[in-house]
């Protein structure tokens, strides 16, 4: 069988050997490019990032990228950003003022609360394993790229912000860091996000990378 | 709510794995990517490695054994031993690392500590801090694996280190290393007590009871072994279960 390919965008922010080590050992043949061609050309995108929001886009926006990815989005090419690359699609974040996102799901990008529902201080940012729980409007993962996770299996997250999205139906799982429900998978269609590094979170983050190539 | 992070701890001479007794009298253990890939089955939440001679040759010699790791790896790994400037941080999170753990160079230059957190991030930058006890309640911090004394006051400079921009303290108790007799607990509670920031217990871990010592009175975010994995005394999954016995939250993790 001819391996799945995948295309890593390079746009400056963060170490992509994890991502794309991830991914080949799940399988896959990785590209790693910033090339708008490449990427229009491809059957699989993932969208990787670490570190702020206003200097991602920037980047994006220098490399004349943003129209890329909105329309390899919006085409049906399966997408999936991971951590800082799944808060960029959404609407706007609020880090450091507000910034434009890629707008592919509707909603907002705001804070980890530093408080928790029961007033206690939350250390911030949001470092470490957590469980994952299927989101409120859902009953199971089943057609999601969460298919062969069980609820209550862990993954790894390392973030100060949070994506909001306004449409519950676009959540697909979450964590609880305080008693607040943070998104960890939210998607619609081809597209998906996770919060949480699936590179760096053990087995279950290979079977969630195994899940987007297939 | 937080989890606690079992993490193994791989101190690194040139190619072997090693382990010694108060961070001295290194002896060789294997080979590290084994012993790498073992706990990472076992179910370990992250690695950290440590260059144990790279303070004396000035320079980090983890590269290859990093970048062997990041192809069979996948969780967090920390690396330190011999970081002196971002650049050195940028080669070794390129290689694969996810953070690096400082100790020596930051002593010498704490605005390095700034620099690391600007350029990659606080959760990036740990802070690795060797300490000895010289008093009651009081510990000085040391470098160069133990050996040299630096004259400051661990929780003065846990907190002049945390202002600074550190994300995470890897605190190895120079007195407790390698003999596993548990873990500097009046230590690790003195730093906790200071800091916001997550604090990795490290030095002493002798049986899976330590743990729970470290982390109930220590509190602890996460602990670091060694000796206890490397002897093969007990498993990480077994660790993981007499931590959930106790009550202490960790990641749900089975063995596939």
């Amino acid at each position: 069988m001819k391996s799945p390919e995948v295309t890593v965008i390079d746009y400056g922010v963060g170490n992509l050997l994890s991502v794309k080590r991830g991914l080949e050992y799940c399988g896959a043949e990785v590209y790693i490019t910033d090339r708008p061609g490449s990427i229009l050309a491809s059957s699989k995108v993932v969208l990787p990032g670490v570190g702020a929001f206003a200097n991602a886009m920037a980047e994006l926006e220098r490399l004349q990228l943003i129209e890329v990815i909105q329309e390899v989005a919006q085409r049906g090419t399966p997408f999936l950003g991971i951590c800082l690359g799944m808060q960029l699609l959404l609407d706007e974040s609020e880090e450091f003022g507000l910034t434009q996102g890629l707008g592919l799901i509707s909603g907002q990008v705001i804070p980890v609360p530093h408080i928790s529902t029961t007033g206690q201080p939350q250390k911030i940012p949001h470092i470490g394993w957590n469980n994952l729980v299927v989101s409120g409007n859902r009953l199971n993962w089943q057609n999601t790229i969460l298919e062969t996770v069980k609820p209550g299996e862990s993954t790894y997250f390392v973030h100060s912000f949070m994506a909001n999205p306004l449409d519950m139906n676009h959540r697909i799982a979450d964590c609880i860091y305080g008693g607040v429900s943070i998104s960890a998978v939210i998607g619609r269609d081809n597209i998906v996000g996770c919060q949480f590094h699936p590179e760096k979170s053990g087995e279950v983050g290979l079977k969630i990378l195994r899940q987007f190539l297939t | 709510m937080r989890k606690i992070r079992l993490i193994a701890r791989l101190d690194i001479k040139g190619p072997n794995l090693i382990k010694g007794v108060h961070l001295e009298g290194l002896r060789v253990i294997g080979s590290p990517s084994e012993y790498a890939q073992r706990y990472y089955r076992q179910g370990a939440d992250e690695l950290i490695y440590m260059d144990c001679v790279a303070s004396l040759y000035g320079r980090n010699n983890l590269s290859h054994i990093i970048e062997s790791a990041a192809q069979d790896v996948f969780v967090p790994i920390t690396v330190g031993g011999g970081i002196r400037s971002v650049d050195d941080a940028t080669h070794l999170l390129r290689c694969g690392a996810d953070k690096v753990a400082v100790n020596t160079a930051v002593v010498a230059n704490p605005n390095l500590i700034t620099d690391i957190a600007r350029r990659f991030g606080s959760q990036c930058m740990v802070l690795s801090i060797e300490a000895k006890q010289i008093a009651h309640e009081r510990w000085e911090v040391y470098t160069d694996n133990g050996r040299e004394r630096t004259g400051l006051d661990v929780i003065a400079w846990v907190k002049k280190a945390v202002s600074l921009g550190a994300g995470e303290i890897l605190l190895t108790s120079v007195d407790k290393e390698g003999t596993r007799k548990g873990f500097d607990i009046s230590l690790v509670k003195a730093v906790t007590q200071e800091v916001s920031v997550p604090v990795i217990a490290s030095g002493g871990m002798g049986k899976p009871e330590h743990l729970i010592e470290v982390v109930s009175e220590g509190a602890a975010d996460a602990v670091a072994m060694a000796d206890i994995l490397h002897y093969q005394c007990t498993t990480i999954g077994e660790i993981r279960r007499v931590a959930e016995l106790s009550g202490i939250e960790v990641r749900h993790y089975e063995i596939p």
